[in-house]
């Protein structure tokens, strides 16, 4: 394939043709920063917090999907770029229950956003899912990233049991007619998990062990063992 | 939100995949298991047992003390012991005495015949190793087998009889390069999950045709570009019916069979009979599918075959691996990137176990026992007297099981097998291990055969200790301790050193053999002294990624497909086939064939799986029918029905499925409540001794709610 000859933040630099701008500002040691975007996953820039501005462009445009085109001019740190990634991260924050999402507090500190910059927002806050013997949902965790729709779908396992749901504000991660995790086609190879990036998608152990059980209360509760209980 | 005290790397304990896992552990908890995204093997996908299958360790139901039998067991009145009431805890110092003691006794009275040993292909290289060197350099016997004899047997004496080696010749992320493969007698979906992502993979985005075989309607037919539903057992007619094609239309690879194979003539001549017509009326298989089946495959560009248990696990189980090694041989489909022989094979380990030499016939390495040279090799690599290692081939599992008799088999040593659910025809087994004068069994739960133990010898997981596992790839990758050991559960190596020691003494083979090693790389160093394929196998060397056998020195870079220039045996050899109907037909009594296997959730003898949650994901026993034979017969989803063959009868609920093609049934042999090999048949293959669970006549009836043991085990699944 072509190579491509572009500017980003005042550096020159080629690279092949099909490049995105993210990774070719990786190649030239610019960071910038994602959230939905997994580097095994496919891109959808759905968060657009790795927004950047490039010259002639009229809207900032999401680096992790759009394509390097020759004599590119790309900014990736200007006042309209960090003022974006700011309100997206305070508009996040001021709905969803960040609290294990690692790498989304390091931005809000990075970026100085304010959980309570949008103190009248309504927060997303559904009740959590725990309907299967692997995993829970707890969506008021979910940022709605799509990695987990994807993995379950044509990045990994092509299995399908998970997808949209609602439009909106009400747009949640569900099953098809929200059925439990056991009844639809989920094989619970737990690719979701994997790439979650918030905690809202957790192992069922992890989970009880946050909520205080020791290791031997937990194996306590398996169907077998209540059966085995029952018996004596 | 929990912070991990550690994050171990290590390989998955399941399938023969190996995965790359890493285990995420508070104060000696694992919490959570990823892995790495550009893991080789792997790609950071897991299957629900890498991920969430591992809290076994934890069960309470896990025996962490050695246990001795309160009353003593006689030959013949041997009975079954899974209530802890029935055990009294005792010192290692003191299981070890009693066990050496009485093996020792049994040996000096009966020799090297009456020992026998069951070895593990879930247990790691060195432990393997070392088992089969303990019975082999101190008993003097070739009585070791493992699982092996009842899953790929046919495949390994298939393998080497016409090629000269016996794994898997590609790399299994090598099928993205496949234009077409034929998939056959493998679940991959539910028994390979991860290598059938990538096949998923290669069809959706490389563009790679699929050819499904198989009597089930599995799930990868879904992505397949031809289904062949073949009757149960009429593999050959086939595959040979397919060969049969190609020689026809001259699709064949001349230059390919001049200059690498042999015996093509007579081989050709053999096929004339396999006319798509007759394999039509063996198998049911349309003809004009068997056609376009061999047309795909011999012009493709690059073909390969991959095969798991529906081929070899039959009393014609050996000619039905050679009749897909025929075709790769007559198309060329070998020996280059992307083209080639796929036995995929099923435990973490089972690869290793052979290749250390967890075997009846075979040396580590597959030195044949009856080769003057390979014995000698041994002696002097295990110090051994010359003339003292015994010459002659040992008997294979079943056949160890049979022999369970006055003046036959009196001692077994079981380490982490599970005969009593994994043999054919139960009630038959029960009545061997009955007849046992010694059992000692190392384990970490008293499963069904344990229960039959004299002394229990308590291993560790595989979480808890160091050593390495060789995938079905033939990669051998590292294992390594993430936490304590339970209780005073010692690792098998350790555990095997100690009592080897104490059987020296009694044995006055002073210092033969050599047993202590201050950690397992020095056992794989010393493997790799007598193993070729092994001999350049560091543990710096695979710090990261494993490296794949043959590694032939210490610079050798590992082989990620075979047979590029020759194939070991110097020419592959065709083999001349005829076809050979299964033992047992269906008739009037007993009308449908029931072919056992494995389902997604759950793992061979079920001592892992059914103590972990994973038993709630997948609690009972199911037999898969047809709906329009459930539909005749008046049976309904999730109904209770009792399933009977000529060795016995077990009850359990029916799931109506299309997965089941009409007139045959399905059941996972898991169940203890719901046996399935209660019911299969002990015919074995006259080559390779492996057993026949995949046809088996039996006769399906409705039964009562209250016939069955776990009457609320039962968990509405949606998945395919």
């Amino acid at each position: 394939m072509a190579d491509i000859t572009l500017t980003i933040d005042n550096q020159v630099l080629t690279v092949p043709a099909g490049t995105t701008i993210h990774q070719a500002a990786l190649q030239a040691g610019i960071t910038i920063p994602t959230i939905c975007y997994h580097e095994y996953c496919t891109s959808n820039g759905l968060c657009r917090i790795c927004v950047v501005e490039v010259q002639g462009s009229r809207t900032l445009v999401p680096s992790c999907i759009a394509k390097v085109s020759d004599g590119m001019q790309v900014q990736t740190q200007t006042e309209r770029v960090l003022r974006a990634r700011k309100t997206i991260l305070e508009m996040l924050s001021a709905s969803i229950d960040l609290s294990e999402a690692n790498d989304i507090q390091k931005l809000m500190t990075e970026y100085s956003a304010s959980e309570t910059r949008f103190p009248d927002a309504e927060r997303r806050d559904p009740p959590l899912i725990d309907d299967n013997p692997m995993f829970i949902r707890d969506y008021s965790k979910c940022i709605l990233c799509w990695r987990c729709v994807q993995v379950c779908a044509e990045d990994d396992q092509y299995t399908y049991a998970i997808n949209f749901s609602g439009r909106g504000f009400e747009t949640q991660i569900s099953t098809f007619y929200n059925s439990p995790m056991p009844e639809t086609t989920c094989v619970f190879c737990g690719q979701c998990v994997g790439v979650c990036p918030t905690g809202a998608l957790k192992p069922k152990r992890e989970f009880l062990l946050e909520l205080g059980y020791s290791a031997d209360e937990i194996m306590s509760l398996t169907r077998s063992e209540r059966r085995r209980r029952t018996k004596r | 939100m929990i912070k991990p005290d550690r994050i171990v790397t290590t390989t998955c304990p399941f399938c023969g995949v190996g995965c790359k896992l890493q285990l995420h552990i508070k104060d000696d908890f694992i919490y959570r298991v990823t892995s790495p995204f550009d893991s080789i093997v792997n790609h950071g996908n897991l299957c629900v047992k890498g991920r969430f299958g591992y809290d076994f360790v934890y069960n309470q139901q896990r025996i962490t003390t050695p246990l001795i039998r309160k009353t003593p067991q006689k030959p013949g009145q041997r009975t079954q012991a899974l209530n802890l009431d029935e055990w009294r805890p005792i010192s290692w110092e003191e299981a070890l005495e009693t066990v050496a003691d009485r093996l020792v006794e049994i040996y000096k009275r009966d020799g090297s015949d009456a020992m026998a040993v069951y070895s593990c292909a879930k247990a790691t290289n060195e432990d393997n190793y070392l088992l089969q060197k303990m019975f082999r350099a101190l008993f003097r016997t070739n009585n070791v087998d493992h699982c092996t004899r009842l899953c790929h047997a046919a495949s390994v004496v298939a393998l080497q009889m016409a090629v000269g080696s016996a794994a898997m010749s590609n790399t299994a992320g090598e099928v993205i390069h496949n234009d077409v493969f034929i998939v056959t007698g493998a679940n991959v979906t539910e028994n390979h999950p991860i290598i059938a992502l990538q096949m998923k993979e290669a069809i959706e985005k490389h563009g790679a045709k699929l050819i499904v075989v198989d009597p089930r309607r599995i799930e990868m037919v879904n992505f397949a570009a031809l289904w062949l539903p073949e009757k149960p057992g009429t593999d050959v007619a086939v595959f040979s019916a397919m060969a049969h094609v190609i020689l026809k239309e001259k699709l064949y690879n001349q230059d390919f069979i001049d200059a690498r194979t042999e015996n093509f003539a007579e081989f050709a001549a053999s096929m004339d009979k396999f006319t798509p017509e007759f394999a039509e009326q063996i198998s049911g298989v349309n003809r004009e599918m068997i056609i376009q089946a061999a047309r795909m495959y011999a012009s493709a560009k690059n073909a390969a075959i991959y095969w798991a248990l529906g081929i070899p696990e039959h009393s014609h189980g050996t000619q039905n691996a050679l009749s897909l090694i025929n075709l790769a041989l007559l198309t060329g489909h070998i020996g280059r990137l992307g083209t080639g022989l796929n036995p995929l094979r099923g435990q973490n380990n089972v690869q290793g176990a052979s290749d250390s030499g967890s075997m009846p016939w075979h040396y580590p390495g597959y030195q044949r026992v009856d080769n003057e040279e390979a014995a000698q090799k041994f002696e002097r690599l295990w110090n051994v007297e010359p003339g003292g290692l015994n010459r002659k081939p040992g008997l294979t599992t079943t056949e160890i099981m049979s022999a369970v008799h006055e003046g036959g088999v009196r001692a077994l040593y079981i380490m982490g097998e599970n005969p009593m659910m994994s043999e054919p025809n139960l009630n038959l087994t029960r009545r061997h291990m009955e007849q046992l004068e010694f059992l000692v069994v190392q384990d970490m739960f008293i499963n069904e055969s344990g229960a039959f133990g004299d002394i229990f010898l308590p291993a560790t997981s595989w979480a808890e200790k160091e050593g390495t596992f060789t995938n079905t790839d033939r990669r051998v990758q590292r294992v390594r301790q993430a936490i304590q050991p339970r209780g005073q559960a010692r690792p098998d190596w350790q555990i095997i050193c100690d009592l080897a020691k104490r059987l020296e003494k009694r044995l006055g083979r002073p210092n033969s053999a050599y047993w202590d090693y201050n950690h397992p790389e020095a056992i794989l160093l010393e493997m790799g002294k007598g193993v070729p394929d092994y001999a350049g196998i560091r543990y710096d060397r695979i710090e990261n990624e494993g490296l794949q056998t043959p590694v032939l020195d210490e610079n050798h870079p590992g082989t990620p497909f075979l047979f590029s220039k020759s194939f070991p045996r110097g020419r592959g050899k065709f083999h001349p086939l005829e076809y050979t109907p299964s033992a047992e037909q269906p008739d009037e009594e007993y009308p449908f064939i029931l072919t056992t296997g494995r389902v997604l959730e759950h793992w061979h003898g079920g001592t892992l799986t059914r103590h972990s949650w994973m038993d709630d994901l997948q609690p009972a026993a199911m037999l898969d029918i047809n709906p329009a034979d459930a539909a005749r017969l008046g049976i309904t989803q999730g109904q209770p029905v009792r399933v009977t063959s000529r060795r016995g009868s077990i009850v359990l609920r029916a799931r109506l499925t299309e997965k089941s093609t009409r007139g045959v049934v399905f059941i996972p042999f898991f169940f203890a409540e719901a046996a399935a090999n209660e019911l299969t048949i002990d015919v074995v293959d006259p080559l390779a001794k492996i057993p026949e669970y995949k046809v088996c006549a039996v006769r399906v009836s409705l039964a009562e709610e209250r016939e069955l043991r776990l009457p609320d085990a039962y968990q509405e699944r949606g998945r395919y």
